[in-house]
């Protein structure tokens, strides 16, 4: 908790420090960093609505880091999943609330399966899952883009965007004035469950116990090959039901040309979260805080937006810095070993 | 008066992980002497020695070398000052020739490249001065234990050390390459090398040292010439109290055969046969031990027994039940219960509880289960059971097992076997690297096992261990069964060597008796 | 199917070949000198895209080409220094130090790209300077062979010496073995006093120096301008060839060699009107088939030795 805190305090000063370097008002750039995401409904709105596919992937990410796995293919499941919710949405004839679902389910069960590809060549045949789901984030967009560009595209619009989506389909706004949707308690749902299961069921046990000495789990008697498997499938289908939620919930055509980029983000909360699925709530919002933050900034001021990349990896390089703090650590067991010898 | 060669002064180290090692440790070597490091696992003698060779730093204190105080912050530092040191674990490159592994960090240049052909001098010249042989051009992983020692000691004297030190070396070495590892370091000697020899085999102390350091808990206990102090003495320096290797054991008919190995035999990753024609059974209420030097098919037919390799021929029956198409959990469900060799590697999830740790061969049943989800509050009501029951001590269930001693942990390991009802239990080096104190605890449980009908398969290198809790014994050499010892306790350790060297074999007819029919 | 093969059978194909090779090879044996020290650096994307920037700022700001390049080696090596401190001083986990390196350099070139021209898609606006491409005299003139060697990017032939240097560097001097050694068995190389810390931070040094001329070569070469992201997923290539490379420095190099031919044949595709997404996830495809038979042929040798043993009658 302290580190994570400490972390946090020096990325901030980071951004103040290049927001003072590069603006003209620095001061002010700050205030609008800082607290423009509260400032308004409609902006907190913007931070509840951008937490909301964190905290999907994030949770798909925590669940994945857990099992000791290094997939990073939720970015390319986030964008293709969005792309079969999105031709149900366009196609599908279905009642108002079962529209959705049957799209979210779909998505999410695309996510799942695709997801399950890498988990079984890493079971099967000890594949190295970073590589080949990384390969999968490539292939994924590549099919993913054409689909939209000759199925779904709306060839009346004049961006690369689909065909607008059945208004059945589009998820229920909760908050009148802001567009945080229905996802919102899909997510918390998922997230509560998730942590049942890691701590409460067998099943968790398993992946827990894989994830931290596969040896032990084997010796033990768990099948750790299927484990590797289920938890692809699990994180799949998080991280597929978050690309469609996000898609049927913040749009009302499919206008992704690029990867979204919330793979990557999902290991940034996932880490800022220590893989605990309740703390993803917390990663996920403060990085959806500076997002917002960093988005008011560019509009309202002369700095980039992109500025958040640079605190972004300032917050992975530190948290995961073993090293960071420890020094402060040591001299304190020093001073207490000495007391008691 | 001889002179200090190197003095360590009031040595404090404390780990990063706040484990505190050594506790103002003072020690001296003079130089020309063998000089012993004892103690027990844990006791210090390893972070000693790291700080001595540069591979750790004091938290506190100082190291002297002929005089001079210095710092060493890197094993560098030490071999510039004339300190080699030969690590239990071999520290060589595997897929690199002996030539390129001497040569390693200090390699004879021609132009930008390394001079091949100099290596290869060196090391022969080297190997021939110290009578020391070996192949320059043989790759280290096709060399046997002995010769890979005789690279490490010749890898520290091309780097022109003084000083050497040796953690443990004769562990891993036949009682006949000790003998003749014995015999190089004399002649060390007497070239006036200086030579820290670590160990916890007392007698081989006696034999080679002049001084002995012992040390206890992280702190140094006292330093003594070698013919000034008894084996016993020195023993109750080390664990406080004299050590009584004597378990009472009441005789009781056997059981039922529970394990039954008929004719199995088995090939490693590399095609190389490893197990061959392995025939025993073990019976209710036996401890039959396996000794052998360790790589002799003991940890391959543990493998067999316990699912994870399949044997290329052969059977095992289990209560009657052939195995083979079983996989580790079905086994353990028969009832076969196993403390693996390595709690690091397979016994244990270093960063989950103790109680996640003590739960994992039974989670699954309905048992521990209440509607889908495990039933913590009797989780919690066994694993305190366990922890009280066997002594282990923590803060706690929910304490990193991790964090604790060696022996602690093993206890863990111990207690979540032992507390299933096993049926058979196969104990791999049940002992290895805990304290005394825990070790004789984990004796008493398992014979305690042995009183309630358990069948158990000790599997130890430790001759004391095996020879003490074995009703019967098999001798492995060369992955075949070469002996079997009805009364182990009254066969020699003198003769049991000779069958673990392969230098002496039982007919087939005396080792077939093994399977009890 | 003809027309497929008018378009790979051409002197025209085979030149693209070397052409887009160029930038996955020297990313490629980064990714092996510092796989060869034990340290997997997923960073090279992130490396080459910061690196492509700098040659394309320095050469505008200097009016230099070379001493673009320079900066753009230099630049690489700095951000792989960077990946260095931290998970060799601080201990960060590797992966994830490279997955910071790869958010940053993309966000990052962004965000300076924006403050240096006020655009934030290309650098268009900077007049930067482009490497010169070198006909070579006697070759040039053989039919056949002289279009497909000569004419190439200077950067072009360096990767090709490269290859050279790396293989000697490797395997024959005291740092490749040490860097070797460091791989193998780090305890081995520290106990004889080579420091793992300085071996590990030399190998991630030379790998970002690779990286950023490959990052350099598609600036001013490949493109003559940078572009948001341009690297568009070669260092994750350049991973996959050495993986497949089997860490030694001919098997990365040829496999460099065959997915610059992938990604030449989905540009060359592209001619025929098949669609572009598609062909654009050739490379990719190809290496995740090529690691997956690779693995499963691993499985299956280590399968096969059990069984060979097996069959035999109990020895002895």
């Amino acid at each position: 908790m302290f580190r994570t805190s400490a972390v946090i305090l020096i990325a901030l000063i980071v951004a103040f420090l290049i927001i003072s370097l590069v603006s003209s008002q620095p001061w002010h750039t700050i205030q609008i960093f800082m607290f423009e995401p509260v400032s308004s409904k409609a902006h907190i709105g913007n931070v509840i609505e951008m937490a909301i596919p964190l905290m999907f992937s994030g949770l798909a990410l925590s669940l994945l880091f857990k099992a000791n796995l290094f997939n990073l293919g939720a970015e390319g499941i986030f964008y293709f999943s969005g792309v079969v919710a999105a031709s149900i949405a366009i196609h599908a004839q279905l009642g108002n609330w079962l529209h959705p679902a049957v799209a979210v389910l779909a998505g999410g069960l695309v996510g799942a399966l695709l997801s399950a590809i890498p988990g079984i060549l890493k079971a099967k045949w000890n594949a190295s899952e970073l590589v080949t789901s990384l390969m999968f984030n490539s292939i994924l967009f590549g099919v993913g883009l054409y689909l939209l560009n000759y199925k779904l595209r709306d060839a009346k619009a004049f961006a690369t965007v689909s065909y607008k989506f059945q208004p059945t389909a589009i998820l229920d706004k909760l908050v009148p004035g802001t567009r945080i949707h229905t996802g919102l308690i899909v997510v918390l749902v998922c997230i509560v469950a998730v942590h049942f299961f890691l701590y409460k069921t067998k099943w968790g046990y398993e992946l827990r116990m894989t994830g931290i000495n596969r040896n032990f789990a084997e010796y033990s008697g768990i099948k750790t090959a299927k484990v590797i498997i289920l938890v692809h499938l699990i994180a799949g289908f998080i991280a597929g039901m978050g690309g469609s939620i996000e898609v049927l919930g913040m749009y009302n055509r499919f206008q992704w040309t690029a990867l979204p980029g919330y793979g990557f983000d999902g290991a940034l909360v996932a880490m800022l979260a220590k893989n605990k699925p309740f703390a993803v709530i917390g990663g996920a919002f403060f990085l959806a805080y500076i997002r917002i933050g960093a988005d008011q900034m560019a509009r309202m001021s002369d700095v980039p937006s992109e500025m958040i990349a640079i605190i972004q990896a300032v917050i992975i390089l530190l948290i995961s810095a073993e090293q960071f703090l420890k020094f402060f650590k040591n001299r304190m067991l020093l001073r207490e070993a000495a007391k008691d010898a | 008066m001889q002179h200090e060669l190197l003095e360590m002064r009031n040595i404090t180290k404390v780990y990063p992980n706040g484990v505190l090692a050594n506790r103002n440790v003072n020690f001296a070597l003079r130089e020309g002497e063998i000089h012993a490091v004892v103690g027990e696992n844990g006791a210090g003698k390893s972070t000693l020695m790291k700080m001595m060779f540069g591979m750790e730093e004091p938290s506190e204190g100082e190291i002297i070398v002929r005089g001079e105080t210095v710092k060493l912050h890197s094993p560098q530092d030490a071999i510039d000052r004339g300190i080699g040191m030969v690590h239990q674990h071999f520290m060589l490159v595997p897929s690199f020739t002996v030539a390129e592994n001497m040569v390693l960090g200090m390699e004879p240049k021609k132009g930008l490249g390394i001079h091949y052909d100099e290596a290869a001098r060196m090391t022969l010249e080297l190997s021939r001065k110290y009578n020391l042989t070996v192949d320059p051009h043989a790759k280290v992983e096709h060399l046997s234990v002995g010769m890979k020692q005789k690279v490490e000691i010749l890898k520290a004297l091309i780097r022109g050390a003084k000083i050497l030190i040796l953690d443990e070396p004769t562990a891993v070495l036949t009682p006949q390459e000790t003998e003749e590892l014995f015999r190089e370091l004399k002649g060390l000697r007497a070239e006036g090398h200086t030579i820290v020899f670590i160990s916890h085999k007392l007698k081989e102390v006696k034999e080679i040292c002049d001084r002995i350091t012992i040390m206890r808990s992280g702190r140094t206990e006292g330093v003594f010439d070698t013919n000034s102090v008894t084996e016993k003495e020195i023993s109750r320096l080390m664990v406080g109290r004299d050590v009584v290797l004597k378990y009472e054991k009441d005789m009781k008919p056997y059981g039922e055969p529970i394990l039954q190995v008929k004719n199995v035999s088995s090939g490693d990753e590399q095609g190389k046969q490893v197990l061959s024609r392995v025939q025993f059974s073990v019976r209710a209420g036996e401890i039959v031990g396996i000794a052998g030097v360790e790589g002799n098919g003991q940890a391959q037919l543990v493998e067999v027994l316990t699912g994870s390799l399949p044997a290329s021929s052969g059977m095992v029956l289990i209560s009657g039940k052939d195995i083979a198409a079983n996989n580790i959990r079905e086994i353990r469900k028969m009832g076969v219960s196993y403390i693996p060799e390595d709690r690091m590697r397979q016994g244990a999830a270093k960063e989950a509880s103790i109680s996640d740790n003590l739960i994992s061969t039974r989670y699954r049943s309905k048992e521990w289960n209440k509607r889908g989800f495990m039933d913590g509050r009797k989780i919690r009501k066994l694993v305190d059971d366990l922890i009280s029951d066997y002594k282990v001590k923590c803060s706690g269930p929910a304490q990193e097992i991790g964090m604790l001693s060696g022996g602690n942990m093993q206890k863990v390991v111990v207690a979540r076997e032992c507390s299933t009802n096993p049926k058979l239990l196969i104990a791999e080096q049940p002992t290895r690297g805990v304290d005394i104190g825990a070790a004789q605890f984990i004796h008493q449980k398992l014979i305690e096992m042995r009183q309630e009908g358990c069948a158990i398969v000790l599997v130890s290198a430790d001759l004391n261990e095996i020879m003490e809790l074995s009703d019967t014994l098999l001798v492995m050499y060369g992955g075949e069964v070469v002996a079997y010892i009805d009364r182990p306790s009254e066969v020699s350790e003198e003769e049991l060597g000779l069958y673990m060297l392969g230098l002496q074999k039982q007919s087939e007819e005396e080792v077939r008796r093994a399977s009890h029919l | 199917m003809h027309s497929l093969l008018d378009v790979i059978l051409t002197t025209d194909f085979a030149f693209s070949v070397l052409r887009v090779m160029t930038p996955i090879l020297f990313a490629a044996l980064g990714a092996l000198i510092s796989n060869r020290a034990g340290i997997i650096n997923i960073g090279l994307e992130g490396i080459m895209l910061v690196s492509a920037l700098t040659g394309v700022v320095v050469s505008a700001y200097t009016h230099s080409a070379w001493v673009g390049l320079l900066a753009a080696a230099m630049g690489g090596t700095l951000i792989a220094g960077i990946l260095a401190f931290f998970t060799l001083q601080f201990k960060t986990h590797i992966i994830l130090g490279g997955i910071a390196i790869n958010l940053f350099a993309s966000g990052g070139t962004v965000f300076i790209l924006y403050l240096l021209s006020g655009d934030k898609g290309s650098s268009t606006s900077l007049p930067s300077k482009v490497l010169p491409s070198i006909d070579i005299p006697l070759i040039k003139d053989i039919p056949v062979l002289g279009p497909i060697l000569s004419g190439h990017h200077v950067l072009t032939y360096a990767a090709i010496l490269a290859v050279f240097v790396v293989y000697y560097l490797l395997n024959k001097t005291p740092l490749g073995l040490r860097i070797r050694s460091v791989g193998e068995n780090p305890h081995a190389a520290q106990s004889v006093g080579v420091s793992v810390m300085k071996t590990q931070y030399i190998a991630l040094l030379l790998s970002g120096f690779f990286a950023g001329l490959g990052g350099a070569y598609m600036s001013m070469g490949y493109l003559s301008m940078f572009s948001r992201d341009m690297t568009a997923g070669r260092g994750w290539i350049a991973l996959a060839a050495e993986a497949m490379g089997r860490g030694t420095t001919l098997g990365t190099s040829l496999t460099s060699l065959l997915f610059g031919a992938a990604d030449a044949l989905s540009n060359a595709l592209q001619v025929l009107k098949i669609p572009a997404e598609l062909i654009g996830t050739v490379p990719y495809i190809a290496t995740l088939v090529g690691l997956v038979v690779y693995a499963i042929n691993e499985t299956r040798r280590k399968n096969n030795k059990k069984l060979k043993s097996k069959s035999q009658p109990s020895a002895k």
